[in-house]
């Protein structure tokens, strides 16, 4: 039975798909969707499924920043504080999600795996562009939960070591892929947080000034998205923030986060 | 009309195990240490690309002597085998042990129902980890090409010549050796398996290890310029 497999490739997703499709978040949750439902049914359907909101990435001078609020919701209640969006996929890589938690945590997960395993099987790591390729082609096996209403949109982001810059690409639910050359923000509230790097964001900005433009874009959406969690002082909840360069992933420490958060306070009330 | 000859079960078993031993002896051994920062891996190995050593899982790593198409295809399918576990279970649910058994059952399969034998010899080596209770010790798997298994504390010898080679070490070996010792221990063992040839370079080695106190993916493969840095300080 082990020595026999069906499958000689180096993708995860296509090893499930061929030999135990059962365990496919994919296939399980189009059996359970009957497929008369309008449009958006399940969203709005009895059984409410809680929703992750803004989440952004943006270049500054030695590589990518990629930040999250923490709130889920199912429909207008908390489904969730301090979810966790943003995710690391590999020593220079990360995903960023929005859309339907579920089917937004797997496909996280199953990302991590997929390029690990083609690592392992190959013996060497996928490109930067090819570790975005396999998301999309994620994404579009979504299509059918994304037109019943569970979308996934997420936002890849790392550092590409040939090429030595960091990168960031952006979805549709087709799994369309489009690279951004300078910041991108999706869910609920990307639209403010856009709006809000719009103004903010510059060629070359250090990792202190790019960090401050990442957790003042999320003030942002919080302010103007009933979706968007904004810094919980009282549980002491805070954005989720990543820095990727050519020396790897670092989370940003929620002390350093309430830093910057009390000098953008400072500085908006100074100018108000 | 001719009747096909008859040969006894046993003479069968014998010569397929004497056709896998000879495929196997003709390659190189691999040396599997315990030391004081986790599991090493120790193979001569002239290819940079064809590596005889790999990492399977978090706290996993093969390694395989004898055919190199056989006991590649072997630890691809280790890393699909504990893929789909890790992903089915948890991270932590992905262990040493079954996944040796499982290598024993398939091997011993193939001996048993297949003309030809698998020309193989594998080792499973596992890293413990001191942050999961009850996950505390190293564990080293060998599976030979009848599918015959055992477990080994220590030090862990396949290939071609292993009576020698374990004689050696079961002298020598002692246990939380720092990494430096330990490689060299590894190296010397392995010069004895090449009974008078010249010593065994950096380039000609392919090293890694199982680093017991680094965080997730705890399987690293060390560079010929860190091996050469390592041996002479």
């Amino acid at each position: 039975m082990l020595v026999r497999s069906k499958y000689s490739g180096s993708s995860f997703s296509e090893l499930l798909d061929v030999e135990f499709p059962h365990l496919r978040f994919e296939n399980r949750l189009l059996q359970a969707l009957p497929s008369g439902l309008p449009l958006g049914q399940v969203q709005a359907g009895a059984a409410p499924i809680p929703h992750g909101t803004t989440v952004l990435a943006l270049k500054y001078i030695d590589g990518v920043i990629v930040a999250g609020d923490r709130l889920a919701t199912e429909g207008y209640r908390v489904a969730s504080r301090d979810v966790q969006k943003v995710y690391t996929t590999d020593a220079h890589s990360l995903i960023a999600i929005a859309g339907a938690a579920g089917p937004c945590i797997e496909m996280a997960k199953l990302l991590r795996i997929e390029l690990e395993h083609y690592e392992k099987i190959e013996g060497d790591p996928l490109e930067l562009e090819g570790k975005a390729n396999k998301l999309s082609q994620m994404i579009r096996a979504n299509l059918p939960a994304a037109m019943q209403g569970l979308v996934v949109v997420p936002i890849f982001a790392g550092y590409d070591p040939r090429r030595r810059v960091g990168r960031l690409w952006k979805y549709d639910v087709t799994g369309g892929r489009y690279e951004e050359t300078e910041f991108e923000a999706t869910g609920s509230g990307g639209l403010y947080a856009r709006e809000s790097l719009k103004k903010s964001w510059r060629q070359g900005a250090s990792r202190e000034e790019a960090l401050r433009m990442a957790v003042g874009a999320l003030m942002d959406a919080a302010d103007e998205d009933r979706g968007t969690g904004g810094i919980d002082l009282q549980r002491g909840i805070y954005p989720t923030l990543s820095v990727c360069s050519a020396s790897g992933i670092e989370e940003v420490a929620s002390t350093e986060i309430a830093q910057i958060h009390r000098t953008l306070l400072e500085q908006r009330r100074g100018a108000a | 009309m001719s009747l096909p000859f008859y040969v006894s079960p046993e003479q069968l078993m014998q010569d397929k195990a004497e056709y896998a031993r000879k495929g196997i002896s003709r390659g190189k051994s691999i040396v599997t240490l315990e030391y004081a920062g986790g599991v090493l891996l120790l193979a001569e190995n002239p290819s940079t690309s064809l590596s005889k050593i790999g990492e399977i899982y978090d706290r996993l790593a093969f390694a395989g002597v004898g055919k190199f198409s056989e006991f590649d295809q072997l630890r691809k399918i280790g890393v699909r085998y504990a893929d789909v576990k890790g992903y089915s279970y948890s991270r932590e649910d992905v262990r040493a042990k079954a996944l040796a058994n499982a290598y024993s059952q398939a091997i011993g399969e193939v001996f048993t129902r297949e003309m030809k034998p698998l020309e193989v010899e594998i080792v499973v080596a596992e890293v413990g980890d001191d942050r999961l209770a009850g996950h505390e010790n190293n564990a080293i798997y060998r599976v030979q090409y009848d599918g015959s298994i055992s477990d080994h504390q220590g030090y862990c010898v396949i290939g071609g010549t292993v009576e020698s080679l374990q004689s050696y070490l079961q002298a020598n070996y002692r246990s939380a050796l720092p990494l430096g010792d330990a490689l060299k221990l590894g190296i010397a063992a392995l010069e004895r398996a090449a009974n008078g040839e010249p010593k065994v370079g950096a380039q000609n080695l392919e090293v890694c290890v199982l680093e017991r106190q680094r965080p997730g993916r705890k399987f690293r493969r060390l560079s010929a310029d860190e091996l050469r840095g390592i041996l002479s300080p």
